[in-house]
């Protein structure tokens, strides 16, 4: 298995050299640079020279293929390079705010996974009832309403009830957890609902099906307790795709709160990335597309291996 | 929900005498309905009978017929959603089931009343270990710790027959055959030393030497540990091995029962008759043509007033369209038919319809319509990430000749290569190497413009009728889509009655062009699926497992139909089946295969009536016959072992490892095919 996931790993090296290609060349067809964005975005009269002077201290006048180059050789030796924007090293750009980010994620997920099993579940057991009539009414607001929408409201609510709103500056969970955790627990509430709300119906009709096995009926003619057919042996087949529903919407949480972000003003790296797309930060750009890809393989690489743990017929070599 | 009414007897089935000394379960007047969406379905009606102590009780009927519904109902594992009991009794050790509420309900099963079931691949739970599987009963009803209960299982794989039972313990059950699994099912089913077993179709899938191996464990355990033992099945020669008594269901309804021997030398149900009247036997002369019973099973949703089995009844008067009663017959039994006074007396004669007599040989050996030559198909299989490869030695070195008009049958276990054979015919796969001779052409070879032009000539009909038609074609589009494919009708009206008239040919009203695959029962599909072959006037036709999906009195039907169409059309047929007693009916030569290889070929008299190889003559012992007397007066010799893996097939002749006549010479050398006798070709140098 360890031979496997090193072989899986290997195997990510040419993935991720198409996508270094496919977003470095992309970002060059867009029209205009960081250089004329930063001297003439707000109108300024700035001399052509002193933008060519600019181009050239950050190497933006070499041929294509050069830059190109420099950046390969760059991620080769595991260096991103420095953004354009503020001369700051990319990588510690995004390591600030991966922090937030994936606190976030983490928690979202833990909510999601909260939510979603013993929703799921009791809908799927209690089948053409109230009760699962309102377990499905309350996922589809889930996969209906904005999370934009749903933090707004979480803050109008917090705000009118208690008074109080979470403060904005974010402080680490290790200097202090309890003004770390009542900062975060709001956003990851508003993301969470909307992101168990694909995995609770995903438990529920796996589980239905699942219920309808062969071995379910083997469980209960053997005289096992029904609480046990359900947490023993229908659940442990049934939550399977669910890892995977709950892996890939980990990894998207990671770049894709771009909007949630904004609502609760949290500086993570959805926010990062509508700056520096709108600055034509090039490098920094680049640098999260190669992040957030390295993210989805490992997260992918991590279900397939929980998938080997939980599926014993699921082995890899 | 499961609710129970006071039972007052509406229908007019008499309550089993309660005979109170060794009776275990007496069921009595039992009603199942449905709730569907085509409205209330009532799967069982009034059926009642016993089980006394260590008795083994049969309940045969085909699908649709209520006897895996009432074993269902028995346990309370009916779907709580749909299924209702509106009126019965199931009393077990003087309790009524039926009345029991879900906790004591369940503290019976498993403990005192334990079931096993058909599937064994999907009947064990994927994730979970064995040893989990078996000891989960244990420690649930007699409170076992967990070391005791793993000794416990190990005894249990040991007493199964299990081999390697503690290592086995931490497995899962893929890891496991079909067989070993329906041994661990058997297992959990012991595990608590239950007072009665309930087996719903216990050896349906599994190959027929597997089949005899559980057949002879359960019958030895029931009467080793005084089990009683409920055998639900639609295999007469299942029944005709275990049985003490039988119980004939037929719509939902109980038609005859009785002891086996008398149920099975006198029936005394019209049903019944046709029942043993319709199943292709080993032990008889081949008949011209198989009986059968015309007419499909009643629809339970609609059933009309009188005799469910009346429609299908040669023996039907104007008595039957009202409801029979069920009456008792002179060999001790009941039956559910206003004649049994004729039956009894002889009027009636179930024997009379039997045409015993020698086949006609298709003698016009010219050339062979097809002929394949060292045939081998060898599967590459990735072994690791960076693709270590092996081969799945699917087919090896297989030669026969198929003559004009000719049926030719092809038996084996599951894996023996038949199946691969058939889609190489097809060139549905690409050959690794041999010859494949039809009409003068090598199809191995062949280009796609050439095989265009063979796939006229060749068809198909696939074993599936469910999942072998386009659910979203009508009939007439399936059967119409080759003439269109092929370009030979292209007009809407001439296609239209050349569907029709295919429609015609294989007993089927033309009308039903115009419905869906989903509308139409198991037979008619698989008519369907023949009108669709026969729509280009091939030359031959590859069957694969054409009837094995379909019920006893259906399979006979597309038999007949096969056999006139051959007659009329001059069609020649590879029938690809693991049925002995079937590919012995409709065959005129067959050949025997075993991990890929030929082990013997002879005309179909022959190979029945002295088989040489000790395969075919192990395979023809293991196939169980319906008849009591000779099933219960035989021993058979049990083929030991399992099928090993084609991945790694053991050296020399493949069959060594389960051979009883194998010695060192047999390891050292692969056999060939040689011919014995005229026309006897068998792969050992034993004979």
């Amino acid at each position: 298995m360890l031979r496997y996931a090193v072989q899986r790993l290997l195997l990510a090296i040419p993935t991720l050299i198409g996508v270094a290609i496919v977003s470095f060349f992309l970002l060059r067809v867009v029209p205009g640079d960081v250089v004329e964005v930063k001297l003439r975005g707000d109108g300024g009269a700035v001399t052509q020279e002193t933008i060519d002077m600019e181009r050239k201290r950050m190497g933006l006048d070499k041929p294509l293929m050069a830059q190109f180059g420099d950046w390969m050789l760059g991620l080769a030796t595991l260096n991103l390079g420095k953004s354009m924007w503020t001369d700051r090293p990319v990588v510690e750009e995004i390591a600030i705010r991966l922090e937030l980010s994936l606190q976030v994620a983490i928690m979202a997920s833990l909510v999601a996974v909260m939510l979603a099993v013993p929703l799921g579940t009791i809908a799927a057991l209690m089948r053409g009832t109230w009760v699962d009539y309102v377990v499905r009414i309350i996922t589809i607001a889930g996969l209906s309403i904005p999370s934009f929408w749903l933090g707004l409201m979480i803050m109008l609510m917090l705000l009118v009830l208690f008074n109080w709103l979470p403060p904005i500056t974010f402080t680490p969970l290790y200097v202090d957890p309890k003004a770390n955790l009542t900062q975060l627990i709001w956003p990851a509430m508003a993301v969470g609902y909307r992101y168990s709300a694909v995995t609770a119906r995903m438990v529920r009709s796996q589980l239905l099906e699942v219920m309808n096995e062969d071995y379910i009926r083997t469980a209960r003619a053997k005289g096992v307790y029904e609480k046990l057919v359900i947490t023993r042996h229908a659940l442990r087949n049934a939550l399977l795709p669910a890892i995977t529903v709950l892996g890939l919407e980990f990894a998207f949480l990671i770049g894709g709160l771009v909007v949630t972000e904004q609502v609760f003003n949290l500086n993570g790296i959805g926010k990062l990335f509508v700056q520096s797309v709108s600055r034509n930060d090039f490098t920094l750009i680049q640098g999260m597309v190669m992040m957030i890809a390295g993210f989805y393989i490992i997260v992918n690489l991590t279900i397939d291996m929980l998938y080997a743990v939980f599926d014993p017929r699921i082995r890899y070599r | 929900m499961l609710d129970t009414a006071a039972s007052s007897s509406s229908g007019p089935s008499p309550a089993p005498a309660p005979s109170g000394d060794g009776t275990l379960l007496s069921v009595e007047n039992l009603h199942v309905h449905f709730r569907t969406s085509v409205g209330i379905v009532r799967a069982v009606e009034g059926v009642s009978f016993t089980v006394k102590r260590g008795e083994v009780v049969a309940i045969v009927g085909e699908s649709g017929s209520g006897k895996s519904v009432s074993a269902l109902a028995v346990m309370r594992l009916l779907p709580r959603r749909s299924a209702i009991v509106p009126q019965g009794r199931v009393m077990f050790e003087g309790r009524d089931l039926l009345g029991l509420d879900d906790e004591a309900m369940r503290e019976i099963r498993g403990r005192h009343i334990s079931m096993i079931f058909q599937e064994p691949m999907t009947s064990l739970n994927p994730v979970l270990s064995i040893g989990l599987q078996i000891t989960e009963p244990l420690q649930i009803h007699l409170g076992m710790d967990e070391a005791a209960a793993q000794a416990r299982a190990v005894e249990l794989m040991k007493l199964v027959g299990i081999p390697d039972a503690e290592r086995r313990l931490g497995q899962y059950p893929h890891q496991f055959s079909g067989g070993m699994r329906q041994r661990v099912m058997i297992a959990i089913g012991l595990a608590c030393n239950p007072k009665l077993i309930i087996a719903d179709e216990p050896t349906t899938a599994l190959d027929v030497t597997i089949q005899a191996q559980i057949l002879e464990l359960m019958k030895d355990l029931s009467r080793r540990l005084n089990i009683a033992l409920i055998v639900i099945t639609h295999n007469l020669g299942v029944v005709a091995r275990y049985a003490d008594r039988v119980i004939v269901m037929y719509g939902g309804r109980l038609a005859e029962q009785g002891a086996a021997e008398a149920v099975f030398h006198r029936p005394r149900h019209p049903y019944t008759m046709g029942l043993l009247r319709s199943v292709p036997r080993l032990d008889r002369p081949r008949g011209l043509k198989l009986e059968t019973i015309e007419g499909l099973p009643p629809n339970l949703a609609h059933a009309p007033p009188g005799c469910r089995f009346a429609p299908r009844c040669p023996y039907r008067i104007a008595a039957c369209e009202s409801e029979p009663a069920l009456m008792p017959t002179d060999t001790g039994g009941l039956s559910r038919c206003v004649r049994v006074p004729e039956i009894i007396s002889g009027a009636i004669n179930w024997t009379s319809g039997m045409v015993a007599g020698a086949g006609a040989a298709a003698d016009k050996r010219v050339t062979p319509l097809l002929s394949v030559r060292r045939l081998t198909k060898h599967f590459p299989v990735k072994v690791g990430l960076r693709g270590k490869k092996a081969f799945v030695r699917a087919v090896e070195d297989v030669s026969f000749d198929i003559y004009p008009g000719e049926t030719l049958g092809l038996v084996g276990e599951s894996g023996c290569g038949k199946t691969t054979v058939g889609r190489l015919i097809l060139r549905l796969e690409d050959a690794t190497s041999g010859q494949i001779q039809f009409e003068g052409r090598d199809l191995v070879a062949a280009s796609s413009a050439d095989l265009q032009a063979v796939r006229r000539k060749v068809q198909v009909i696939f074993q599936d009728p469910y999942s072998s038609l386009n659910p979203r074609m009508t009939v007439g589009q399936i059967v119409g889509e080759p003439l269109h494919v092929h370009r030979i009708m292209t007009e809407a009206e001439r296609q239209k009655a050349r569907v029709g008239e295919l429609l015609n040919q294989v007993g089927l009203r033309p009308e039903l062009a115009e419905r869906y695959p989903h509308q139409l029962s198991g037979g008619q599909r698989q008519r369907v699926g023949i009108a669709r072959a026969l729509a280009m006037e091939p030359s031959f036709i590859v069957c694969d497992e054409a009837v094995s999906a379909l019920d006893v009195s259906i399979q006979g039907q597309i038999i007949n139909l096969l056999e006139d169409l051959q007659r009329e059309l001059g069609v020649a047929y590879l029938f690809i089946a693991h049925d002995l007693a079937v590919v012995r009916h409709i065959s005129m030569r067959v050949v025997v295969m075993y991990l890929g290889r030929v082990m013997e070929i002879a005309d179909r008299d022959t190979i029945y009536r002295e088989p040489l190889h000790p395969y075919t003559k192990l395979l023809l012992d293991a196939a169980p016959v319906p008849d009591p007397t000779i099933e219960k007066a035989r021993a058979p010799r049990l083929i030991q072992g399992e099928l090993p893996s084609p991945l790694a097939p053991p050296a020399g002749c493949v069959f060594h490892t389960r051979c009883p006549m194998a010695s060192d010479e047999c390891k050292a050398a692969i056999p060939a095919v040689r011919e014995i006798k005229p026309g006897h070709f068998a792969a050992c140098i034993k004979v």
